[in-house]
């Protein structure tokens, strides 16, 4: 092929090729060795050797839909990160938020957040909702063969449908499994080593319709509970003034609630929390 | 196999650029020029879904004229030799001399190489932190790369557009000016305006392609003015909404908060960047 002749080079033809518009398709044809899931893992449990993050829950609300995640992460029985954070606005209209092997977990937010924006880039318009959570998909679903090893990594992602019809809830949350497996959630959900008691606590103090302040609580309230019995879930950390990270997805776009904003919440959970304690021994 | 008829060399690469030259002057023309708040893209162009102008990266723009389909597939190639930078060193890591050197070495070895030129010129444009720091680079079709300050004109009646320019541009013009100072410019050869027989007096919104990489916008500085805001910026609805002008917000810094891995995202900035509305009331 001509760019092969010596002196010059330039764009090879897969660069000049105007038909795909993936990112990770692109990626996979040229640098392959940068995509997560690409590389050999060697047949033995890597699980405790590296960090795993723990709990992220998402909770929809009368305007939207909100995630929020612990920040702690772990290396078998060790905490290896206190400030972890594991939600991230995927683009201006979505977040994800990530369980499981922490490196590979980031890695596959960064190339899904290039993704995103490399789509809109070139088609000049966003994905659909529905096209957004097939792509993360199609991600996890190619790193099936670490999974198997000990690095699964098994996201949780939310956005706001700019197509949803008039009436529909906008807020929509998609849940995933280590084969890629892609399921709508109605309401809320939660994965991760604490999800078992978030969900059970979001069971009690979700409702539908929910404004984004009670939603909010009921969320931040669902990791205070995973983080109770889940010894790889943080809870609020008043000392460091560690708090979870929440993001609120609303007809405005991905936001990050300001720390100030969780630490009442959170707050308030322990006072009335520890008010009910007092109460009882009394 | 037959040998054809000789032509020297020099022969061969004037022919070329004569065709590509040709080709490129039948378009109509597009204009990059720098404001005190970053760099303004205009174009001249009927069509609103088939754009002249797009989005490369954070602080990089890109203008095109001539035939479409050879600028879309350098527009693509440029997003991808961009995206993949950015993901595999870091966003900040991506600059406009390295897309502009990309395209050069592309056009360049398209030219000598192959029978037909690309019909195509090109501006790679990149915001900096101050307006000292703005670049624009004009490539042509052989592949030779222009350092330019202040403004670029490419395509249609390129000379005419450049010489009402060189009269009237300053550097450092508030937006409202500068899109003035270039529409006029187009306006002035435009076959669609009356000093040249068509029927307008000046290009208006619907013939224009506007993109702005704006200074203080963080991470994606790349927006296009579209619509109302477009009207209103041209002065056609001034009277109605004198305050729908941009109030730019206040640059948000990125201080990636302890644990954030490097280069993931700007929680401060849910960004719509390219294609999307400013106004914040009509989402996509």
């Amino acid at each position: 092929m001509s760019e092969q002749i010596a002196g010059r080079s330039g764009f090879t033809p897969a660069y000049l090729d105007r038909v795909g518009s993936s990112f990770t398709d692109f990626l996979g044809a040229t640098a392959p060795d940068l995509l997560p899931g690409r590389r050999p893992v060697p047949a033995v449990s890597a699980a405790d050797l590296a960090p795993h993050g723990t709990t992220i829950v998402a909770a929809t609300y009368d305007g939207g839909v909100l995630m929020g995640g612990d920040r702690r992460a772990t290396m078998g029985n060790l905490i290896s990160s206190r400030d972890i954070e594991k939600v991230y606005a995927a683009d201006s209209w979505s977040v994800i938020g990530i369980a499981g092997a922490a490196g590979i977990a980031i890695e596959m937010v960064r190339l899904y957040q290039v993704e995103l924006e490399h789509y809109e880039k070139i088609e000049g318009m966003t994905l659909s909702l529905d096209g957004k959570a097939n792509r993360l998909a199609a991600m996890i679903r190619g790193n099936l063969g670490a999974a198997l090893q000990g690095l699964a990594v098994v996201p949780l992602f939310a956005g706001y449908d700019l197509d949803a019809a008039e009436g529909a809830r906008a807020g929509r949350i998609f849940s995933y499994d280590v084969t890629g497996g892609n399921y709508e959630e109605r309401g809320y959900a939660s994965v991760g080593s604490g999800s078992l008691f978030a969900r059970g606590s979001l069971k009690k103090t979700w409702r539908p319709g929910l404004s984004a302040e009670a939603a909010t609580r009921s969320l931040v309230e669902a990791l205070y509970d995973a983080a109770d019995d889940d010894s790889a879930t943080g809870g609020p950390d008043a000392v460091r003034r560690l708090y979870p990270i929440v993001y609120r997805v609303d007809a405005e776009g991905a936001v990050r609630l300001p720390d100030t904003e969780v630490a009442e919440v959170a707050a308030a959970i322990t006072a009335d929390r520890s008010a009910g304690a007092e109460s009882r021994e009394a | 196999m037959t040998m054809p008829y000789y032509a020297s060399a020099e022969q061969v690469m004037r022919d070329r650029s004569e065709y590509a030259r040709k080709g490129i002057s039948r378009g109509r023309s597009v204009v990059v020029l720098t404001y005190d708040g970053g760099v303004l893209l205009i174009a001249e162009n009927p069509s609103s879904t088939l754009h002249k102008v797009g989005e490369i990266y954070d602080r990089i723009g890109f203008a095109a004229v001539g035939r479409y389909s050879e600028f879309e597939s350098l527009r693509v190639a440029g997003v991808r030799l961009a995206d993949v930078r950015g993901y595999s060193y870091n966003r900040r890591d991506v600059t406009g001399r390295v897309v502009a050197n990309a395209y050069a070495q592309t056009l360049g070895s398209i030219f000598t190489e192959q029978m037909k030129p690309f019909e195509v010129e090109l501006c790679v444009a990149e915001v900096g932190a101050t307006p000292e720091a703005d670049q624009l680079y004009r490539l042509t079709f052989d592949g030779s790369v222009v350092d330019e300050p202040d403004f670029v004109v490419m395509g249609g009646q390129a000379e005419a557009v450049s010489a009402h320019l060189r009269e009237h541009f300053r550097a450092g013009l508030p937006l409202r000016d500068a899109l003035g100072v270039g529409v006029a410019a187009l306006s002035a050869a435009s076959a669609s305006t009356q000093a040249n027989g068509g029927e307008h007096s000046t290009l208006p919104a619907e013939q224009l392609e506007v993109a702005v990489l704006d200074r203080t916008r963080p991470k994606r500085t790349f927006r296009r003015i579209t619509g109302a805001a477009l009207r209103t910026l041209l002065g056609a609805e001034e009277a109605s909404t004198p305050a729908a002008e941009e109030t730019p917000a206040p640059p948000v810094p990125t201080e990636p908060a302890p644990g954030t891995p490097p280069g993931l995202g700007d929680p401060g900035a849910p960004d719509t960047a390219g294609g999307v509305d400013p106004d914040p009331g009509t989402p996509a």
